[in-house]
This record gives structure tokens, C-alpha cells and sequence, in this order.
């Protein structure tokens, strides 16, 4: 069997190839974006418009928004590949799936997440965010939304080949969120009291690696299971 | 050395086995249950700071100790089936899983009415009692995963994967939620001091905590055996019990 | 005994709904479970049997044509 292209190519065509198709649906990005935007002016007009209140809730509604957009793009990730059945090519390919599955997940936090951080500040605004958090809130959404799509991901391959995966998804997915969102949320409220948040940020950044290094093995795993 | 093990892979060989064992754990559960129900209900010293509330600790601990063991019983079972392709580990997890989101559940709400005349409200969101909750969502995901799918052995396996994955979350989740409630709870709460129990309140516990553990066995036998049955429907041996027993 | 009479055990020193309702809720939770559980093999033995007496049938039907 020849070898043929290298990991890095590999890493690279799947990456490219994401990218393409999501450029060229964009609805795609906008949609969990608008989602997010539309969830956190919810927000006020169910609790009123003291800026008092909304400084102090502040840091929990972004995440929050922030952790249901996220579970809402991540839906498409494999269904479409599924579907076609390119799913089953890049899993019969002869190079390792977890690189390639890392890939996708790269590109869809490319696609999420990244708009998702630079909205942020935007509805921080609306919100009147303690103006010390703001670096803070940039900081734990770059640390914590990758992990957000890495361990969401388990749950979409767990559900990709079943009709009715949406409520269930969140059942899966929600609990493993809980921890980046409390550590996400503190060190913006430390910020907030000018207190140090160094910790709180090493602690996303130790989950960030943590996900990166074993979440790749479980979705392999589970996608297998799911196109069997 | 383990191969003797092996052998207990065989569907038959595992009816069998625990058909013998099950009236042994369930003579033994509901005896031991019984004594130290008995035991903390009637007999065990009121307690001098909460009185004759503290009696809830008989079934509020074995039940919120025991929800974590299970969860672990559930993991390794799947862990087993996942690596070592044995589908009798695979029916014991989908067995176990149902009794531990019930036992999760009591502990919840045994939590509750305890903490109702102890603090005064029905929920805290103290770290045990959030982890328990998160634990039982845990469960029911496991749950509902092995439920929608069609075909039992995917199902199994890909039920398997998320209880794995929720085993290294837990540890995650139970720090993060003890370093979240110790940031935000008042501190005028407290559940139990950590005082030192007298034996007659000690005994009737362990007792009931060693007679859930018992229980949670003897159901999981009970429900894996029909597992076993279910998942075997056209081996001859089923037939045969099936139509020995089934037609009435 | 730790309690004088029946009526006292009853009472609980005053917290009777509380520990009642704990335990209540933890045995009728368990019962249903309990139930539940030794009922489904009986399910799935019935099942079984059905389904065998439904070959069976279609093998006569078969045989006599």
C-alpha cells in the first residue's frame, strides 16, 4: 500500500476543506452567532435594566450564551460528512483519525469560536461589564471554547448517526461543560474586584491541553461506533 | 492465569452464575438493610444538635456514597466491554445504569428533606449536593444514550465510551464544583461537623451502607439477567426457558 | 428502644414529615425499581415465546399448503 500524503497534509486538506464548505454555506457561522447575540439581550429585558444588576450577572450570561451556541453549531460538524458519506472516506483513510478529527474541530472552532470571542466584547458592552474584566473575558473564551468543541464533539459523534440527537446532545454534553464554565465565569468576576485570575486561566489552560490530548482519541472512537 | 474468567463471557454460563447468586444477595441486602433500618430508625441515640432528624443519615449516606460507586461499576464494566469485546460487561453497565440514577435520585431528595429543617430551605447549592446533580444528569445521559439506539451492540458501546469520558470528568467536575461553592457559599451553613460518631449511630449505618451496596448488586443481577435473555432471544437455551416460562 | 412509645416513634422528635418523607420516598423509589426490574425478564421471556409460537404457526401454515 503506498504511504501516501503526509500527517501535516493530511491535518492541513481536512482543515482546508472545512473551511471551504462553511465559507460557501455561510448561514452556517452566522446563525450560532446571531443565536448567542439574541440569547444575551434576552437577558435584560427578563430581568430589567439596572446596570447594578446586569454587572453582576454579567460574566455568567456571556458563558452561558456563549456555552449553548456553541452546542448548537456543533450539530453540524459531522452530520453533513455523514450524510454524504465522507465520513466513512476520512475514516477508512490510512491516516489516523484523531489528526484528522482534530482537524475538523480546528476548523469549526476557526468558524465558532473566534467570531464568538470578538462579539464578546460587543455584548460585554450592553451588559456593563466591570471595565477591568473585559481582558479576562477575551482570555477565558480564547482558553475555553476550543475545549467547549473538543468535548462537544464527543457528544456529536456519539449522536451523529441517530435522527432525533439534538435534546439528547445536551443532556450528553452540558454536565462536561460545567467546569470550564465556572472557572471561566470566576476569572472574570476576580478580574471585576481586581483581583488576580492567573489561576483560574492555568486551570482552562490545563483543561484546553487535557481535551486536546485525549478528546481527539474518544471522538475517533465514537464516530467508529456511530458509522458502524 | 485469568482464563478461567473467560469462560463466565459465555451468555449461558453468566445466566446460570448469577441465577445462583442472586438469592444470596438479595436475602442479604434485605437482611441487612432491614437491621440497620431498624436499627437507626428505633434504636440509634438522638442526636444532641439536630435530634430526631439526623435519622436520614441512614439512608442519605449509603445512598450518596453508593450513587459514585456505581457510577464506577458502571465505567469498568464498559471499559471491560469496550477493550476486551466482552458483551457480558457491556449488559452489566446497561444494567447498573438505571439503578444508580435511582439511588442518585434518593440521595437527592433524602439531601433535601434533611436539609429542610437543618437549614431551613429544601436546596443549597452546596458542592455535594451540586455534584450529585451533575452526577445524576451523568446518568441519565448514559441512559438515554444507550436507549435511542437501535441496535444494542452500538448502543452499548457507544454508551460505553460516554460513561468512560464521564469518569475522568468527574474528578474535574467534583474540584471545580467544591471550589465554586466553597468561593460563593455563605459560610453560616454547614452540614455535618465532622464529629466524631458515637458506635451505636455508626454501626446501623455501615450497616446500611453495606446492605445498598448488596441491593445495587442483587438489582443489577436481576436486571442483567434479563439483559442477557433479551440480547440472546434466538440461542436455543433461551428458547427453551422461554418456552418453559414465557407461555401462560 | 430509644423511643417510649409508638406514637413517639411516629413523631420523630417533632421532624415525622422530613424523615418519614426521606424514607417514604427512598423505599417507594426502590420498590418501583425492584418491581420494574423482575417484571422485564418476565417481559422478555413472554416476548420470546410469542415470537417462537409465530414461527411455529407460519411453519404449519407452510407445511399444510
Amino acid at each position: 500500500m503506498k504511504k501516501g500524503i503526509s500527517y501535516t497534509q493530511a491535518f492541513g486538506t481536512v482543515l482546508k476543506r472545512d473551511l471551504q464548505i462553511a465559507i460557501r454555506h455561510r448561514g452556517d457561522i452566522f446563525n450560532p452567532l446571531l443565536f448567542f447575540v439574541l440569547v444575551v439581550t434576552l437577558f435584560p429585558l427578563g430581568i430589567g435594566p439596572e446596570p447594578q444588576v446586569l454587572t453582576r450577572v454579567a460574566p455568567g450570561i456571556i458563558w452561558v450564551a456563549a456555552l449553548l451556541a456553541s452546542m448548537l453549531s456543533l450539530e453540524r460538524l459531522f452530520k453533513a460528512d455523514y450524510v454524504d458519506g465522507s465520513l466513512e472516506q476520512m475514516l477508512l483513510s490510512p491516516q489516523p483519525l484523531p489528526l484528522m478529527v482534530l482537524a475538523k474541530v480546528l476548523a469549526h472552532w476557526i468558524l465558532t469560536g473566534v467570531p464568538l470571542i470578538l462579539v464578546a466584547p460587543l455584548l460585554a458592552v450592553l451588559l456593563h461589564l466591570e471595565s477591568n474584566s473585559y481582558g479576562a473575558l477575551i482570555a477565558t473564551l480564547a482558553l475555553g471554547t476550543p475545549v467547549l468543541s473538543l468535548l462537544g464533539a464527543i457528544g456529536v459523534a456519539l449522536t451523529v448517526g441517530l435522527h432525533k440527537g439534538g435534546v439528547l446532545l445536551s443532556l450528553l454534553i452540558l454536565p462536561l461543560y460545567i467546569p470550564v464554565l465556572i472557572f471561566a465565569t470566576s476569572a472574570i468576576d476576580a478580574a471585576g474586584m481586581n483581583l488576580p485570575y492567573d489561576g483560574q486561566l492555568a486551570i482552562i489552560g490545563a483543561m484546553l491541553i487535557g481535551s486536546l490530548t485525549l478528546a481527539p482519541f474518544a471522538i475517533g472512537a465514537s464516530l467508529r461506533v456511530s458509522t458502524n | 492465569m485469568w482464563k478461567w474468567l473467560h469462560s463466565y463471557a459465555d451468555p449461558e454460563r453468566a445466566y446460570k452464575l448469577s441465577s445462583t447468586l442472586l438469592p444470596w444477595f438479595a436475602t442479604l441486602a434485605i437482611a441487612f438493610i432491614g437491621i440497620g433500618t431498624i436499627w437507626g430508625l428505633g434504636f440509634a441515640p438522638t442526636d444532641y444538635q439536630q435530634g430526631d432528624s439526623y435519622r436520614i443519615i441512614f439512608i442519605h449516606v449509603p445512598a450518596a456514597s453508593m450513587s459514585m460507586a456505581a457510577y464506577m461499576g458502571m465505567a469498568t464494566c464498559s471499559f471491560i466491554g469496550l477493550v476486551w469485546q466482552i458483551k457480558s460487561a457491556d449488559w452489566a453497565a446497561a444494567s447498573i445504569a438505571p439503578i444508580g440514577a435511582v439511588i442518585t435520585f434518593i440521595a437527592l431528595v433524602t439531601g433535601a428533606t434533611w436539609g429542610k429543617p437543618m437549614w431551613g430551605t429544601w436546596w443549597v447549592w452546596d458542592a455535594r449536593l451540586t455534584s450529585e446533580l451533575v452526577l445524576l444528569f451523568l446518568y441519565l445521559g448514559v441512559i438515554s444514550l444507550y436507549a435511542s439506539f437501535e441496535d444494542k451492540v452500538l448502543a452499548a458501546r457507544a454508551s460505553g465510551i460516554l460513561a468512560i469520558v464521564g469518569v475522568i470528568n468527574i474528578p474535574i467536575i467534583k474540584y471545580s464544583v467544591d471550589w465554586w461553592s466553597s468561593l460563593h457559599q455563605p459560610s453560616t451553613i454547614r452540614i455535618t461537623e465532622k464529629s466524631t460518631m458515637s458506635t451505636d449511630m455508626l454501626y446501623p449505618l455501615l450497616i446500611n451502607i453495606f446492605g445498598f451496596g448488596l441491593m445495587i448488586a442483587a438489582i443489577t443481577i436481576v436486571r442483567f439477567r434479563s439483559e442477557i435473555l433479551a440480547r440472546n432471544g434466538m440461542r436455543p437455551w433461551v428458547r427453551e426457558l422461554a418456552k418453559a416460562e414465557g407461555v401462560k | 428502644m430509644q423511643f417510649d412509645s409508638i406514637s413517639e416513634f411516629l413523631n420523630m422528635g417533632g421532624y415525622a414529615f422530613y424523615v418519614w418523607l426521606a424514607y417514604g420516598v427512598t423505599f417507594f423509589s426502590l420498590g418501583t425499581l425492584v418491581a420494574l426490574s423482575v417484571r422485564q425478564k418476565r417481559k422478555v421471556l413472554v416476548e420470546i415465546a410469542k415470537k417462537i409460537q409465530r414461527e411455529e404457526r407460519l411453519k404449519e401454515t407452510r407445511s399444510t399448503k
